[in-house]
Order: structure tokens, then sequence, then C-alpha cells
């Protein structure tokens, strides 16, 4: 197939940047995306022009690198990450328009590339259970009853692409914060630590400047892990009940 | 030089408890006056970094992924070993033990591999307790799997996704200590050099990726946990970014390369599609507990199946070829990987292949979902069946998967002793960026457990050793020789992007990876590998002249990336042309087509090779000297590999 990119691109974080329009011919149909961007930069090399910079890295839907905003949607029309999203779902002829994620959070480092580092800090803030290497009980003592433990994996699959943040009108980060929140709180590891956790990574994730949730479910629609919306009022029952009994006011 | 392994004394079982009771301890208070550098933040290096600031060592943690948690480590799929014997089915620290040596083909170090054994029971322990959600059983207890190689069941396991969990849990220990103030991260920074003073490893040059940018960090050690080279051959099951650069550049600085033509050929990923492909997907070895490996019985019939006269269900029971369960009647589909690789380019070979470009075998689900229904296969494998639809367009609950085999893994690496330090004083590695555990052919689900290993369990004890002998002075980075290192990155920057060539870096790239497939893969032999040699020579030459590196230093710049580590896989080709020309007999993973047995199996010759191969680097354009580490065994006894 022939398709015609209309492609987002900035030099760096300060400049202003802009669209810029390519055409790609010769597409097959069982290329991924990313594979077919890697043909458009092979051509924009042999003609000595700056390849079109995007993140990627395992290519096989589970690091989380990729990103792209493509056609309105984030990792393109399938929930899937772009770099599962293959050319049998696009046609002959198209247009197709990529941009980088867009959020107040999420600056943009260079043409499709953005920081997510604000996630990190988001983790940082109290995504863990506080054990030490060494001196833990038998894994076996543990018990924990097989439908909590899928549950809590649902969560737990989150792999922090973003997605949600730039489906969000208000480029909220609720979806990714709240599924760590989830997955420890149902977790017997996680109970420790449960309100102190919600309280301080809900508080990092507002100063990091991502937006608020407005219930609008476009988040869990764009998820490429369907990670449930229902997390985020799990979240918000472990939040208010940490501020209404904190002790650290 | 003599390479000395400090194996402990002693017998087996006592060797490593022995020797954590004589290392030389940090007192505690002591700790902070060190710093440490962790150059990867995959399985080793995360779990490495956190542990040692847990201890109180000042850490800094370098990835070249925008975020530690997208270490490649995240995409491994099907498991991780533990002796735990849960099951009640017979396992112990021995039987692992046996099992990863023979799986290995006798090429590695007992010691290490009975250390690797004993700790992998912990492993499961801290990770359950940081919340990695583990698969488990309606009692609410560990759920396992069985894994290649082995006749027990060993294997834990978070879906299809046990990599991301564990990473994830050693992510979260990390992010833990960078919010204590005691790791500091830099991602999006890429190691360029290790820097050298007084003999010892002393710190590293990096190159900010965003900015360019480049920086020297000093420290009392570093620890590379860089991950593996699969990506010399270009197309591998390896994230993109999976490079030996760091491994590399501590070569050329002095740390001895071991046997690194060991390379892991996995019977079970997603065949080429075409000319565009970037990179191969693995379907998990996992699947070979429930999915049938087979092709037709006949040419004729794989030849229909390929025009698309016939179909593969209707392709009938007794026309079909289970060469697997019928050459290996006693561990059937899961023979190991090296195993189960060659047999599938065997009947591949002899004209059985069953899709266009005739390289690729069944695995067929079938039987399994007669047997337990489509619910059950989709709870195990819900994951690996939607992206292998996702990728081929094709529903593996209906139709059989193709599959062949793809590199994977790399078990050669730098060299260690048993205290995972390379010859160099200072400078470890750990993970997949050594040699040590898993000889000439890696068991599958035994990755993780050693980087784990690595990075939890051995490492916080064996540094303290080093460093307890270490003063605290620290080497400010204006000292002569990291000025030198930073003028010779700088250099070679410049060398690269003054270079006026017609080339992009993938070209070359290609070309490297398609000469390392054909001659230096599956199956080797003097003549293809001496070519190979001349044919790489020959490639460097090209691309030091005529490689088109684009932009410049001073921003993101993927191009400039790729040609450093390129260049690097160039070197690194050659020298693992030498190491599977150098070593004639055929033994795991390495397979030299004169050496077999009249069945077709790797025929090794303990006498003359029965030892580790450490190459040397000697200077630009010289040959790499190679020493040698002869391998003792007095625990299992070298036989015949049977898998019968
Ligand atoms: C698809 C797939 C599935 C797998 N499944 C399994 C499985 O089920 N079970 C199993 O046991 N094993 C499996 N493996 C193997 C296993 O995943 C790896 O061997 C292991 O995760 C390697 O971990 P590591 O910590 O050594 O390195 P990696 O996870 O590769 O991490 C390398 C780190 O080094 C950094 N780095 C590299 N070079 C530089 C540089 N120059 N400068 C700065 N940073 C650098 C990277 O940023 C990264 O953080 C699988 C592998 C693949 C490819
Ligand atoms: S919640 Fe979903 S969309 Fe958001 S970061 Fe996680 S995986 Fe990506
Ligand atoms: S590149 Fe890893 S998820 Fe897409």
């Amino acid at each position: 197939m022939n398709l015609t990119l209309n492609i987002w691109r900035q030099k760096n974080n300060t400049d202003k940047g802009g669209f810029r329009e390519y055409k790609v011919t010769d597409v097959s149909k069982d290329m991924s995306f990313l594979e077919m961007l890697d043909v458009l930069n092979e051509q924009l090399a042999e003609k000595g022009e700056d390849p079109v910079h995007f993140d990627h890295d395992c290519r096989e839907g589970i690091c989380g690198m990729c990103s792209l905003y493509i056609n309105g949607k984030p990792h393109g029309p399938l929930q899937t990450t772009t770099c599962q999203l293959h050319m049998r779902s696009f046609n002959d002829g198209e247009t197709i328009t990529i941009e980088p994620w867009r959020a107040k959070a999420f600056p943009v480092m260079k043409d499709l590339v953005v920081d997510r580092s604000a996630f990190d800090r988001i983790i940082q803030a109290g995504g863990y259970v506080s054990v030490n290497t060494g001196g833990v009980p038998d894994a076996n003592e543990i018990p924990i009853p097989k439908r909590v433990a899928d549950e809590a994996f649902d969560a737990a699959t989150c792999i922090g692409c973003g997605a949600c943040v730039a489906a969000c009108k208000n480029a909220s980060a609720m979806l990714f914060t709240s599924a760590k929140i989830s997955q420890l709180a149902l977790l017997p590891q996680g109970q420790v630590e449960r309100k102190e956790r919600a309280e301080k990574m809900v508080a990092q994730m507002d100063a990091e400047g991502f937006g608020a949730c407005t219930n609008t479910g476009a988040c869990e629609a764009e998820c490429p892990k369907g990670i449930s919306i229902s997390n985020i009022a799990r979240m918000n029952r472990e939040y208010f009940s940490a501020v209404v009994s904190s002790e650290n006011v | 030089m003599i390479l000395d392994s400090k194996i402990p004394e002693g017998p087996l079982a006592e060797k490593w408890s022995k020797h954590k009771f004589n290392v030389k301890l940090v007192n505690p208070a002591n700790k902070r006056k060190y710093d440490v550098i962790v150059v990867g933040t995959g399985l080793a290096g995360a779990s490495a970094a956190a542990s040692l600031a847990e201890l109180g060592y000042n850490v800094k943690a370098f990835c070249f992924q925008d975020s530690p948690r997208r270490a490649h480590s995240i995409a491994a799929q099907g498991g991780i070993n533990a002796a735990k014997n849960y099951q009640n089915d017979g396992d112990s620290v021995f039987r692992l033990f046996y099992d990863t040596i023979k799986g290995g083909d006798y090429r590695a170090r007992e010691a290490n591999v009975y250390r690797l054994a004993e700790v992998s029971v912990n492993i499961i322990d801290q990770c359950v307790a940081q919340g990695v959600p583990f698969a488990r059983e309606y009692g609410g207890l560990l759920a396992n799997r069985s894994f290649g190689g082995a006749q027990v069941s060993r294997t834990f396991y978070a879906r299809g996704q046990t990599g991301q969990q564990l990473l994830l849990g050693a992510y979260s220990a990390l992010s833990r200590q960078v919010a204590n103030g005691k790791v500091k991260l830099y991602p999006r920074t890429e190691m360029m050099d290790v820097v050298i003073v007084d003999g010892k490893a002393r710190g590293i040059v990096t190159r900010n990726l965003i900015t360019g940018a480049i920086e020297s960090h000093s420290a009392h050690a570093v620890l590379l946990c860089t991950g593996g080279y699969g990506n010399v051959f270009f197309l591998s099951t390896n994230a993109m970014g999976s490079n030996v650069t760091a491994a590399w550049r501590a070569h050329k600085k002095g740390a001895l390369m071991a046997n690194p033509c060991f390379t892991q050929i996995h019977p079970t990923c997603i065949p080429v599609s075409g000319d565009h492909q970037s990179k191969l997907t693995l379907m998990s070895e996992s699947l070979r507990n429930d999915g049938r490996v087979w092709v037709p019985a006949t040419a004729e019939m794989a030849e229909k199946l390929r025009k698309g006269q016939i179909t593969a269900n209707e392709i009938k029971e007794e026309d079909r070829d289970y060469f697997l369960e019928r050459k290996y009647p006693s561990f059937g589909n899961l023979v190991p990987r090296d195993v189960a690789s060659r047999n599938a380019k065997y009947v591949c070979d002899e004209g059985r292949g069953v899709n266009e470009t005739g390289e690729a075998v069944f695995l067929d689900f079938r039987d399994a979902i007669i047997r337990d229904s489509e619910d059950v296969i989709r709870a195990k494998y819900g994951n690996l069946f939607d992206m292998y639809q996702q990728i081929t367009g094709e529903n593996p609950y209906k139709v059989p998967m193709k599959i062949y085999p793809a590199v994977h893994y790399t078990m050669g690496g730098l060299w260690v002793d048993y205290n995972l330090m390379t010859n160099v004083p200072g400078l470890y590695a750990l993970g997949e960026a050594n040699f040590s555990d898993h000889g000439a052919n890696r068991l599958g689900a035994s990755a993780l457990m050693q980087g784990l290993a690595d990075g939890y369990f051995v490492i916080p004890y064996t540094i303290g050793d080093y460093l307890a002998q270490t003063p605290y002075t620290k080497i400010p980075t204006d000292h002569p020789e990291f000025q030198k290192a930073e003028a010779e990155v700088k250099a070679r920057i410049q060398k690269l992007l003054d270079i006026p060539g017609e080339k992009t870096v993938d070209y070359f790239h290609k070309k490297l990876g398609k000469i390392m497939w054909d001659y230096c893969g599956m199956a080797r032999t003097e003549e293809g590998l001496k070519k190979a040699k001349a044919m790489i020579k020959e490639l460097k030459a090209e691309f030091w002249r005529n490689v088109n590196v684009l932009g410049g230093n001073e921003e993101l710049n993927h191009s400039l990336e790729k040609a450093h580590r390129v260049a690097d896989f160039l070197e690194l080709g050659e020298l693992m042309v030498d190491d599977a020309l150098n070593r004639n007999e055929s033994c795991g993973g390495h397979f030299r087509e004169e050496y077999q047995t009249p069945e077709g199996e790797a025929l090794r010759d303990d006498e003359n090779y029965a030892y580790v191969a450490a190459w040397q680097y000697v200077g630009e354009g010289q040959e790499e000297v190679l020493h040698k580490e002869p391998l003792l065994f007095e625990n299992v006894k070298l036989t015949q590999r049977s898998y019968k």
C-alpha cells in the first residue's frame, strides 16, 4: 500500500515544532506500524534527512516504551501498543496523522519522544513494599486466594506507557497510579503501608501536574493492557480512608 | 595470564556458606563511604542496585531506556526456576544443579552452578515478599509448570509475563532506594567507556542521550549488568536497543570475553515474514508443555500445504510426524532448546517446512484444547496467543501455530570469577552480560534465576570483600585517566560523524546479521566460519569508510547511538567466529557439523575442550589471545547428553 504520513517534527524541547508530510510506498500489510516508520526512516536517511525519532524497545507490547498518538488515538485504532499494531489495520491511500503524547507532565524531547519520568517519581513515592533483600518468610507462608492474586495481577500488568494520560482530556494519571495502588492494596504484603502509600502516591501525582479525573473512561478504553477503571474507584476509597485517619497531617 | 576462578575449597554443598563466612566485611557505618556504579537496570542491575543501596552503599544506576522499568528483562515470558520442591516431585538443589550442568553440556563451572541452585529458593521468597503476583493454585499456594530439560515442575510463573512482574518487583525495590536518596538514577544515559586507574576500575564515561553531553562518573567499583549481545545477528528476540557496547568497551580495556560463540537459538519463535522485519518474537517455551511440535510426514504433503492445497487441520494423524516425541520419547516436546532447534532445522532442510519460506514447523494445541478446554489453555497462555494472532493474523486456538528457531540468548560474555569480578579488579559483570552459569546451552527459566541470584544474593556478599580492601579515597573526575577516556569517546563520536559515507547504519547491521546467521548460527563448519571471518573484516572496513551517520552529537540522535553499537557488533562478530573456529567440537548450542554422532547429536571432546575460552584484546587489528580456564568436574560424570 501507499500512504501519506502527517508527522509532528520538533527539534528539541524548546523548539515550537509542527507537522510535516511524507509519502511511503510499498508498505506491506504484515509490517508492524513501527516497521513502517523504519522504512520511512531508511528512506529519509538515504536522502541525508534527519530520521523521525520515536521511542521503542521490546517491540513485543511489554516494555511500555513505544507511544504515538495515531489519528487522534493513543497507540492507534486497536486496543494494543503501537509496536503490536500492524498495517493490516490501515487502507491503501490513507493519510495517517502521528503526534507525540500531549500532556504538561510529559514534555516533548524531540519529534515523537516525550519525557515520562513523572511516572517513575510516582512509583518512588510509595509504589513498593518496604522489604529489604533477605530475611523474608518462605514464599508459601503467605497464601493468597487465587481470585485475589488474579485481580492483583490484572492491575500489575500496567506497562507504564502513558496512553491513559494521553487519552484523557485532563491528562490525568489516575489509571496508572491506581493500578499500582490496587495491586498492593489487594495483596497481604501491601497492607502494612497501605494508607501511607495511597496518600503519598496521589500527592506526587498531583505535584507532577497531572490533571483531575472526571470519569470519562477514555483511559480504560485506550489502555493497551485493559487496566480497569474500577482501580480508580479503589484508589479513591484507599485515599479517602487514608486521609480520614491520617497520621501525616 | 593465569585465570584464577577463586572457587572456594571444600565440598560442593559447603563452598558458598564457607565463602560467605570467609569474605571480608565492610562495617555498616563505613559502607556509606563507598560509591558503586551499576550499569543496567534489568533483573541483574536493578536487584544489585537496590540490594547494595539497602546495605548502605551509594549507588548510581544507569540505563539507556527512558525508565529503569523498561530494561529488556521485562520481556521474559515463561518463568523462573527454583528448587523449592513445592510439588513433591523429587526436586532438590542438587537436581537443579545437575540439570543445569547437563543442560549446559558440561561447559560451566560446578561451583557457580551449585550456588545458583542453592540461592534459587531465596529468590522466590524475596519476590513474593515484594508483592510479585505469581500464579497460584486454588488453595492459595504457588503454582509451578515444567520447562525444557527437566523432569520436575520447578518453574514459577506469572502468566506469560514473568519477566515483567519480576522486573517490576526489582524496580520497586530500586525506586524505594531512589526515594531514600541512596540510588541516583541516570536514565537515557549510555555508558561509553570504563575508566581504569592504577589497574582498577574506577568509573565510567557516559553520553546523555538527550543532550549528547559526555560525562564522567567516579566510584570505587563498577558493575556491568548490561545484558546479552544477541542483536549481533540483527534479527533476534532481544529488544531493539540490546547491545554489546558496555561489555565490549570493558573488553577493550582489558576484561576477557569468555565463550563468545555460545549463543542460544530458541526453538519457538514466530517465523520471519519478510525483508522489513525488525525483530523476531518469541513464543514462550512454556507452550511446549501443552503444544505438540510436528511437520507432515512427507515432503510432498508439506509442499501441498505450502501451496495452500490442503490445510494443517486436514492432515490425518498418521500423516503427521511429531518428530520430538518420536526421537526423544522420555522428554518429548520438552527437550532442551538446542536439541529442539536443531531438529526443527533438520526437518525443514528435508523439505518438510510448513510455511511459504519452508522455514517453519507446527506447534499444535488441538489435543490440549480437547483434553483441557479452550478456557484452561486461555488462562495459561492467553496473552501469548493474543500476541501471536496480532502478529500473524491467525487464530492459534483454531489452527496450529507456526514456529521457527531464532537467536535468543547469549551464554558467552565477560569472564568473571566466583565473586563475579572480571579479571580487571573492581569491575564486575552480572546477569546475561557475564558467561558464568549456563555453559554451552541455557535451560529455560534459568536466566531470570541467574540475574536475580547475581544481584540479590551474590554481589552483596562478594563486593564487600573487595571494597573492604579498597581505601575510601575518591578519585576526582578531572583525573587524567577520566580526561583521557572522555577525549577518546569524543574523538570516536567525531570520527563517526565525519565519515562521508552513503550507506545507513542498518544496512551494515543487516549484512552482519546475515553473515552471522548463515555461518555462525545453528550449524557451523570450519569452511563457513573462515569465509565469515573474511566477510566481516571486509564489512567492518566498509563501515568505517562508507557509513552515513546523520545529525550531530548535541541532540537526541538514534543514528549515532546505533552507529556506536553496530561498530562494536562488527568487532564482536569477528571474535565469535574465532571462538567457534577454535572449538573443534560440538556442545550445546555450538554445533560444528564436522563433530556429530551418527544420530546427528552434538559430539563433545572433553579431553581437549573442557575449558572456558577467554579471549584477550591486544590491540586494533590484531588477533585476540586465547586463555584457557580448565573446567573440573568432581561431582558429576561427563556423559553424552541423552534426552531419549
Ligand atoms: C523474549 C524473551 C523472553 C525470555 N523469557 C525468559 C524466561 O521466561 N525465563 C528466563 O529465565 N529467561 C528468559 N529470557 C532471558 C532473560 O530475559 C534475559 O537473559 C535476562 O532478563 C537478562 O537480564 P539482565 O539483567 O542481564 O539484562 P537486561 O534486562 O537486558 O538489562 C540490560 C540493562 O542494561 C542497560 N544497558 C545496556 N547497555 C548499556 C549501555 N551501554 N549503557 C547504559 N545502559 C546499558 C539497559 O538499559 C538495561 O537496563 C527471555 C529473553 C527474551 C528475549
Ligand atoms: S494504565 Fe494502561 S495506558 Fe496507563 S500506563 Fe498503564 S498500561 Fe499504559
Ligand atoms: S516497544 Fe515495548 S511496548 Fe512497544
